[in-house]
This record gives C-alpha cells, structure tokens and sequence, in this order.
C-alpha cells in the first residue's frame, strides 16, 4: 500500500487519538486510548517497515508515546498507601539501611560527643565552633530568667516557630540526603558539623547549668529530628556508596538502584520532620507544662522512635 | 555525530523513540520557573505582612517558602504530566528511562538532588555531567533514572498539490524511494538552488538537468507517495 492510501485510510482513527489524548481521563477518552493501542504500534511498525516518509513515522511515533504514557505507569507508587507505608514500607527500609544508619549515627554522634565533652570543660572551646553572637543568642534562648524558652527573640508564634523548623530543618535534611551523591562526602560533613554543633551547643549550656530549661526543651522533638537527619545521612551514604561500590553493575546502574532504593527513606524522613516540627513548636516550647511531664513524653518518643526503627527487622534481610 | 534519540523497546513489540533535550531549552526552562516563584513568593510576602511578620504570616511564608522551594517541580512533575510551567513554556517533559510517566518517588529523588547539580555555582556540576552523556542527563537524573524530553511536535509537511505522479523509468529499492519522498517533502524548506543542487546528483537517472529534474523528482516523489 502507497503512503498516501495509508494514511487517507487511518487519518480519522489518527485525529481520534490525538483529541482523546488532549483529554486522557475525560469522558470515553480512555477507553478510545486503551482500544487503540494495539491498533497504534501496529500502524508504527508498518509504517516504519515499509519505509514511509520520516515526518509520518515521527507522528505515529509521538501518538504512540503519549498512549504509551496513559496507559503504562506505576500504579503502586502514585497510590501510596499511607498505612502500608507506616507498617511495612518504612521500616522496611530503615532495615535495609541498617549498616548506613549505623555509619550515619556514628559520624553523627561521635564529633557531638567529644566537642560537647570539651565545651562543657573548657569555657572558651564553644568560641572554636560558634561565633560570638550565635553563642550569646543560644545563651539567651535557653537562659532560666527569659519568658520564652527555646525560641528566636523576635518570634511572637508558635506558628511562626513551626514554619521556621519546617523550612530550615527539612531542607538541612534534604542537603544532607544530596550530599551524598558526592561520594558520600557532603553527608559526611553535614552530619559532622550538625552533630558537632548541637554537640557543642549542649556542653556549653550545660557547664552553664542551663540544665532545666534546655534539656526538657529538646527531649521530645529530638527524637524525631536527631533520628530523622541520621536517616538522611543513611540514605545519603547509600547514594555515595552505591557510586564507590557498584558491586556486579555499571555504576550508572548501581547509582540508579540506589536511587530508587532510598525513595520511602525519604517520604519517612520528610514526615518525621514535619512531626519534629510540629512537637517543637507546641510542644517543647510550652511553658505551662512541667519539666517532669516533659521529661516522660520525651522518654516515651525516644522508645517510640527506636522501637519502631527496629521494627522492620521482622521482614529479614533484602 | 550528535544523535539525540532515545530508544526504547516497549511492550508491543517495538521500538519508541523520543528526543532528549539538551542544556539550554532546560536552563530556559528553569529560569522561567524560577521567575514565576519569585514573582508568588513577592505577592505571598505582601499578603503575609499584615498578619506579623514574626507571627501567623511569617510562619506560613515559611512552611509555603519551604514548599515552593522543594515541592514546586515535584508536584508539577507528578500532576501535569511531567511539565513545570517553565517546562511547558518550552515544549520539554520529565519521564522516566523506560517512558513511563514520572512517579512521585522518582521526581523527588532528582528534584532533591538538584542541590547537588547546583554545586559549585549556576548549576556548573550538573552541566558538565550532562555534557557527558548522551542523554543529557543531570546527577539527579542518573540516580532517579529520568530524562527530560522534547514534546513538541515538528511541523507536519503540508498535503502534496499539483503535481502530477509519474512512475520512476528504473526500479528503486525501498531506500531510495524514501529518499526520493523525503526530499520532495523537505522541498519547501530548501532553496531553488540547492533544490536544483541535489536533484542534479540523479541526472544520472532522470536525464533532465536544473529545474526539469527537480520537478521530474518531485513527480516521482508523488507517485511513490500514491497520490492520485
């Protein structure tokens, strides 16, 4: 058959794929897609077999991708299931990432330890890690004697507070979630100086024996914040050890699994934070509960937090 | 040679192909994304300054800022078939590397990851990496496995007027044919001279010189194209 007669014969089958797929979830339109499907690649390969003109097949070929991309997609990941999600697919992952996690906490944990170790001995070591003004905010943020604990001295919200934490510490996150596709190196200096820092911050406080209005301030939202950036420091670690390591794939490949592999790392972190967010600035920063209240919930959250981090375990390794 | 095809097998048995696009439609793209949050974020900061700035508005700034800075392409990705307005704007489109649409995972991965690609400035790390492979992808893109591609679509070439069929003198295999239509198609995109430049490579064949030749291959085009 001559082009010409092939394509007066289709051209209305043609228009009726193109209109329906300007509108692909209005009215019939998606059953007109699905029925012709089929019908489509078939008029492709035929047209590609015998040779017609280039700008016909580039058009069969575009009507085709478009059904293409109505008809074939994940399903699985567009629904998501928020209590599958809770139960198997996040503790799932944090199973998985189980040596990251570790790495993470460590790189994490260790540097807060040792600077709040010196910086509660030695008066002049927070100067080495915070300037001046930031310390004498801190100091002001946490003093005994101010009515506000634990907020900016301009803030008058908890909703302005709640924003704040959002914003600035999600975005920490996703940085250090990033970082890692620098061969892990940018998650390893975030989570570094982060641990370092809050570290630091803490000995400071408590050689200033701020004790009880810093300590019961950041029990119960730390919980879901500390662990939520040694998540993203996991799943950072994942992208820049899948590069180093591909094992038996191009590392094109490993990077692209890696990639995939940390998706309910993320969705999970992004919620914990939002939680962490939300504990710290109606939480935390209530001054009309007592510090003994303060002090159990906070406990209660951190067995909460790492109960269920465990509890993925149950589904074996892979 | 700078092919720009990427080619996928799909399920019906063949071969689909779509154009990957390069830095530059990409960069327009962002920049007009990039305009359009401005210009949201200028009007939000002015609506929010009456309830405090240290207050109920400044927190909602802040929790939108947030949103508008990470969710922005991820929800347009995921909800407008693969499209930002910048995106749009330019006739490009995120999928992904089997021509699926972008699921929500998949444009959080690379969208996230941009902070990476911005590095060291101007997105400089995500250029060089997109220069060095053939599917123009950025670090986001190698690990959320997508592409971004063109959809637009090429002009058409217009119904074929005038011209009266005639059988070739020689039979012709197939690829000669379609080269014979392809060039009566382009036709009206080249000049009369370069026209009369290629037709006189067949003269050969059609023994007719300049102008004759062109129009005797422009026959031939049509009566292979089977107008009637």
């Amino acid at each position: 058959m001559k082009q010409h007669s092939f394509e007066q014969q289709h051209r209305d089958t043609w228009r009726l794929i193109e209109q329906a797929l300007e509108k692909p979830s209005a009215g019939d339109n998606s059953r007109v897609l699905a029925e012709h499907y089929m019908l489509l690649c078939q008029h492709l390969a035929i047209a590609k077999e015998r040779l017609y003109d280039a700008a016909l097949i580039e058009r069969l070929n575009g009507l085709v991708l478009g059904l293409y991309r109505e008809l074939y997609r994940y399903r699985s990941e567009t629904r998501l299931n928020f209590f599958a999600f809770f139960k198997r697919d996040f503790p799932r992952a944090i199973y998985r990432h189980r040596y990251y996690i570790l790495l993470s906490l460590l790189v994490f944990v260790l540097p807060g330890l040792l600077a709040g170790t010196w910086t509660y001995f030695d008066e002049d070591a927070v100067y080495a890690v915070l300037d001046a003004p930031q310390v004498r905010e801190i100091e002001s943020m946490y003093d005994p004697q101010s009515s506000k604990i634990g907020r900016e001295r301009e803030a008058d919200t908890d909703i302005y507070m709640f924003g704040f934490y959002i914003n600035n510490n999600i975005s920490v996150a996703f940085r250090c979630f990033a970082g890692g596709l620098l061969l892990g190196i940018g998650t390893l200096l975030v989570l570094f100086f982060n641990g370092m820092f809050i570290g630091s911050i803490a000995g400071h406080l408590t050689r200033l024996d701020y004790v009880d209005t810093f300590y019961p301030f950041v029990v119960g939202h730390g919980s879901f914040e500390l662990t939520a950036i040694v998540f993203s420091g996991a799943a950072g670690l994942r992208l820049g050890y899948a590069i180093i390591n591909p094992g038996p794939f191009s590392r094109l490949e490993s990077l692209r699994q890696a990639g995939r592999d940390v998706v309910p790392m993320l969705y999970g972190i992004v919620l914990m934070l939002v939680i962490a967010a939300f504990l710290e600035a109606f939480w935390s920063s209530s001054a009309l509960l007592s510090n003994q209240i303060k002090y159990s919930v906070g406990a209660l959250l951190w067995l909460l937090v790492i109960w269920y981090s465990f509890s993925g375990r149950r589904y074996g390794p892979g | 040679m700078l092919d720009t095809r990427y080619r996928v097998e799909i399920p019906g048995g063949i071969n689909l192909d779509a154009q990957v696009v390069g830095p530059i439609p990409r960069f327009l793209a962002f920049a007009i994304d990039l305009a359009i949050r401005g210009v949201f974020l200028i009007i939000l900061s002015l609506v929010m300054i009456p309830f405090g700035v240290f207050g109920l508005g400044g927190g909602f700034f802040l929790i939108l800022l947030f949103a508008i800075e990470w969710l922005y392409p991820v929800l347009f990705e995921v909800f407008w078939r693969g499209q930002t307005p910048g995106k749009r704007a330019l006739g490009i489109s995120v999928i992904n590397d089997d021509l699926t649409p972008v699921t929500f995972g998949t444009s959080l991965v690379r969208n996230l990851l941009r902070t990476v690609d911005f590095l060291p400035l101007l997105y400089l790390l995500g250029l060089i990496t997109m220069l060095f492979n053939r599917r123009f992808q950025r670090l986001g893109d190698l690990a959320a496995g997508t592409l971004v591609i063109s959809v637009r679509e090429s002009s058409r070439p217009g119904p074929v007027r005038d011209i009266e069929p005639l059988a070739p003198s020689t039979p012709l295999l197939r690829t000669e044919q379609s080269s014979i239509i392809d060039f009566l198609q382009r036709s009206p995109q080249l000049s009369e001279p370069r026209q009369r430049e290629l037709a006189s490579i067949l003269e050969g064949i059609t023994h007719e010189k300049g102008e004759n030749g062109v129009e005797r291959l422009h026959r031939v085009g049509a009566w292979f194209l089977g107008v009637r």
